[in-house]
């Protein structure tokens, strides 16, 4: 039998905004433990939440960028349990009437377009950091005692719930990342997985193909980087398929990766029954979005990867169209005249290698240079590249001085080598006319590549017949 | 010498005002009234020795923050809690100049109609030390009841500012919902908590609500007041219709003195002027206090998961998160909060939530209407404030039911939001006996100029006779 397997993804984005959700410490990643704290965010008696009216935009924006409605009346919810993690003993999220709905996003693939629905995307707050100290497992049982980071909590977060559209881990992957590209072009979120402003869960199971059924899923947690996710599900599907193919059941559990370990097997726990007891958070009246306001972030999104990529892909083929935006180049690519194909490759090749900022690049310098690319040596080529995000980048000095053009900058070299090599020349004047070759390699040599291949083989051919 | 038993938070102020006596020799004097009267009343928590500010001094209720000064709750699990900033009401008392004489003793928590469940020990009423002075503000009762403080600041959530104003022979205000901040309120239900003034007199009670009342941005359920508070100055009631809701009138357990005591008031409403008539709020009071008690408990449940022992106040155990989590909520807190966590966490679960807290909001929205529609016909609706007088300490202590209903008449128009003001009309068996006034929303002004107007008219002593 052949398997489908289906994924369905939940993200988690840290919002960039200055402040925290509901009070106004700011937001410093790496700030000392516990200096961003007030008695809001420490849950001090008495203390209420104000929300923060530049989250509520930015998640409407991304709402938007998604495709998503903004719902009409929102209202925020306490999601309780006890964890130190959880200085309320609630959680402030969204329940059963989050901010956008029922949104998509495109995924172009070598099978054509994918669309993955976007099921909600709400705002809440994350928790304070647990550290653990002590123990095996970095957790909370069996650790030697547990301290408590408050600067975190607050910190306004946006989830993102797709629909379990998606069937390979390869997608999975492609799609975090043009989602991580989306986010970070609307200027709503850095996205960075290694400080935790972007984290997700992935949900898979696996159905018979051609069947529409959804079977039992299990979730990965944890997961530190998208390659690892992609290993991460793709043994999850085999798993499940064996064991459906032994006659065994799958059970619903989820599974923790240690993102310090990559090769180790997940922990597992057992789905357990939470119940969150959600209350309609009485402190807070329901948001109300004006109109207006959606309307006008609507005028303010710019043209999302998704399209970009689409509208470039007839031009370099998808993959690569997907490479560049979600590595932020393909704005440089677009302002980048010449051979399209060409320009593509150099910026997703050795321009890539540079690690260059594409937004700090003068791009009518930089088309200069990959039109001259065949024409010069290529470590000139390469030094060119390495400095095209310098302030005054000019690629005439790269086109001019790299090479050594001058007959009279290139004679002494000439000379040089023919004099500390008298047995090659006299066999050379001999008829191993084969030997040129050997005398244009040690001027190059001499010269780091830099001497004009022309000019070189004009000076050795005159200066040997003499 | 001055006569702190009597005099009103206005004359203070005059006192003040004229130089006759300064901030400072006032609150000495309300210190000095502790020193003689405390020891048996038990109104305060904790008194404060220095007068910060140049206005009347006052006392505020121990669920309100005070920066500086520790704020109980009357609660073990917050002994020794010291806020680091103070409420916005407390802000706005500081601002205005009134010194803090000290925090007053509550039911823990604000749970209770009798501030018998103080951790702490109970506050004894000022007209009868074996009675209660009512809860939960009762200690902000008989702090202005015995001249332990010219006003006071309480908080209500189902009738805890009404019920012991009523019961001491006092002024009480439970203000519209959304007109006081609850910023740095001990909260323990959040949709119905409101800070309000116990005074001697309804002026006083203005003159309070005054410099607390208006919106705060730290707290987003306020609004501003569409119009300036006016102190009353009127003494008659002419041109308003008063109406007497039928069942708020003829409760169960209603006693004779007390309905007697209200009822020469609505005849006075009529001598001084007003319209009066009968109407009805049949589902209001049927279904006001049980839908109170699944929604009060459902949000206390909530507000009250932070008191976990990880940040502040009471910790017992170590190690084990769990065993730590058991043992100091089961230590910290006392009988009622917890009987009220387990009805909301109960309320709250899966599976529960739409037949009770859900179905409770719907039967909130019903009680809402039914008021709208009883004052489209009339300007204010009147009642007793609690259907009996004060009782004896110990008599509702094992019944918790009982004790529950003190508060039937109190509590359904807090489930619609409405202003409640009670004031004294008489006394029975020589106790006080409370007028519940009722108005629309943000009708605070109205409330005032009927309840000054009574208050002239009926001249009650708010002296306790024993202490005459």
């Amino acid at each position: 039998m052949n398997w489908q397997p289906v994924i369905g993804l939940e993200i988690h984005v840290h919002l960039k905004t200055r402040t925290k959700m509901f009070c106004r410490c700011e937001l410093e990643y790496g700030a000392p433990e516990n200096s961003r704290t007030c008695p809001v965010c420490l849950a001090h008696p008495g203390a209420l939440p104000v929300p923060n009216g530049r989250a509520i935009e930015m998640t409407m924006l991304l709402g938007l960028g998604l495709g998503c409605e903004i719902a009409e009346r929102a209202v925020f919810h306490r999601k309780h349990y006890f964890y130190p993690d959880l200085p309320k003993g609630y959680q402030i999220s969204q329940y059963d009437e989050p901010l956008c709905v029922g949104g998509k996003m495109t995924l172009a693939t070598a099978e054509g377009d994918l669309e993955v629905g976007i099921v909600r995307a709400h705002l809440e707050e994350d928790a304070a950091k647990n550290v653990h100290m002590g123990g095996a497992e970095g957790r909370i049982s069996g650790a030697d005692r547990t301290l408590v980071d408050v600067n975190r909590a607050g910190t306004p977060l946006v989830e993102i719930v797709t629909a379990p559209d998606i069937h390979s881990a390869e997608h999975a992957k492609r799609f975090l990342q043009l989602l991580r590209q989306t986010v970070v072009e609307l200027g709503i979120s850095d996205a960075e997985m290694e400080k935790g402003s972007l984290r997700f869960d992935v949900n898979v199971s696996v159905r018979p193909e051609g069947s529409g059924e959804l079977r039992t899923r299990t979730e990965l947690k944890n997961m530190n980087s998208f390659n690892f996710a992609a290993k991460g599900i793709e043994r999850e599907i085999l798993r499940q398929i064996e064991i459906y193919e032994s006659e065994g059941e799958v059970v619903q559990e989820t599974m923790h990766f240690d993102p310090g370990n990559e090769s180790a097997p997940p922990l597992r726990s057992k789905e357990e029954a939470q119940d969150y007891r959600y209350l309609p958070e009485p402190d807070l009246v329901p948001l109300e979005p004006p109109r207006d306001l959606v309307e006008r972030l609507r005028t303010e999104l710019p043209e999302l990867p998704a399209a970009r990529i689409k509208r470039l892909a007839d031009e370099v083929g998808f993959e690569t169209a997907e490479g560049l935006v979600t590595s932020g180049r393909d704005r440089l690519y677009e302002r980048v005249g010449g051979d399209r194909r060409e320009v593509a490759n150099v910026l997703m090749n050795q321009f890539a290698a540079t690690g260059i900022d594409p937004t700090a690049v003068n791009a009518d310098e930089l088309a200069k240079l990959i039109e001259a690319r065949e024409r010069i040596p290529r470590q000139a080529f390469t030094e060119a590249l390495a400095a095209s995000g310098d302030e005054n980048f000019s690629a005439e000095r790269f086109l001019g001085d790299g090479q050594i053009s001058e007959a009279g900058d290139l004679e002494p070299l000439v000379d040089q080598v023919l004099a500390a090599n008298p047995g090659q020349v006299e066999a050379y004047r001999s008829g191993k006319e084969g030997l040129l070759g050997f005398f244009v390699g040690q001027v190059m040599k001499e010269t780091e590549g830099r001497a004009n291949p022309k000019l070189v083989n004009e000076l050795l051919r005159s200066k040997l017949k003499a | 010498m001055i006569d702190t038993l009597r005099l009103t938070a206005e004359e203070a102020a005059g006192l003040i005002e004229r130089g006759e006596a300064s901030a400072a020799e006032l609150h000495r004097a309300y210190l000095d009234a502790i020193d003689e009267r405390d020891e048996e009343l038990h109104a305060y928590l904790t008194t404060v020795d220095e007068a910060d500010g140049e206005g009347v001094p006052i006392a505020l209720k121990d669920v309100i923050s005070t920066k500086g000064v520790e704020t109980t709750a009357g609660s073990k699990i917050l002994a020794g809690y010291i806020p680091v900033a103070d409420s916005t009401v407390a802000a706005r008392c500081r601002a205005a100049g009134l010194p803090l004489i000290g925090k007053t003793n509550l039911d823990e928590f604000a749970m209770g109609s009798s501030t018998e469940n103080s951790a702490y020990g109970p506050t004894r009423n000022p007209w009868d030390p074996e009675r209660v002075p009512g809860g939960s503000s009762g200690g902000s009762a008989a702090a202005v009841a015995g001249g332990l403080a010219p006003w006071a600041l309480g908080s209500d959530t189902g009738g805890s500012i009404k019920q012991p104003a009523a019961l001491c022979g006092l002024v009480g205000l439970r203000p519209t919902y959304g007109t006081v901040s609850r910023a740095g309120i001990v909260a323990f239900a959040s949709s119905l908590d409101q800070v309000g003034p116990i005074t001697k007199t309804v002026r006083d009670c203005a003159r309070l609500y005054e410099i607390i009342a208006g919106r705060d941005p730290n707290d987003s359920t306020t609004v501003e007041l569409p119009e300036a508070v006016a102190i009353p100055l009127a003494e008659d009631l002419k041109g308003l219709r008063v109406g007497v809701p039928k069942e708020l009138n003829e409760a169960d357990g209603i006693e004779p003195g007390v309905s007697d005591a209200v009822n020469r008031a609505i005849e006075l409403c009529r001598e001084l002027g007003a319209e009066v008539g009968e109407t009805t709020l049949p589902r209001s009071v049927e279904y006001g206090l049980p839908c109170y008690y699944l929604i009060a408990p459902s949000e206390a449940s909530s507000n009250l998961a932070r008191y976990d022992g990880v940040r502040y106040g009471l910790r017992v155990g170590n190690g084990d998160i769990r065993s730590m989590y058991e043992r100091t909520r089961d230590e910290g807190f006392g009988d009622e909060p917890k009987r009220r966590i387990m009805l909301g966490t109960y309320a709250l679960s899966a599976g529960y939530y739409d037949a009770y807290y859900g179905q409770a909001q719907k039967v909130r929205t019903i009680i809402r209407e039914e008021f709208a529609a009883a004052l489209e016909q009339f300007d204010l609706l009147v009642s007793p404030t609690s259907p009996t007088v004060a009782f004896p300490l110990g008599a509702k202590t094992d019944n918790p039911l009982a004790m529950y209903l003190s508060d039937v008449l109190a509590i359904p128009p807090n489930m619609a939001g409405l202003p409640g003001l009670s004031i004294p009309c008489g006394l029975s068996e020589s106790l006080p006996v409370g007028l519940q006034l009722i108005g629309p929303q943000f009708s605070e002004n109205l409330l005032f100029r009927a309840g000054h107007a009574l208050e002239r008219a009926l001249g009650f002593d708010y002296v306790p006779e024993r202490l005459r």
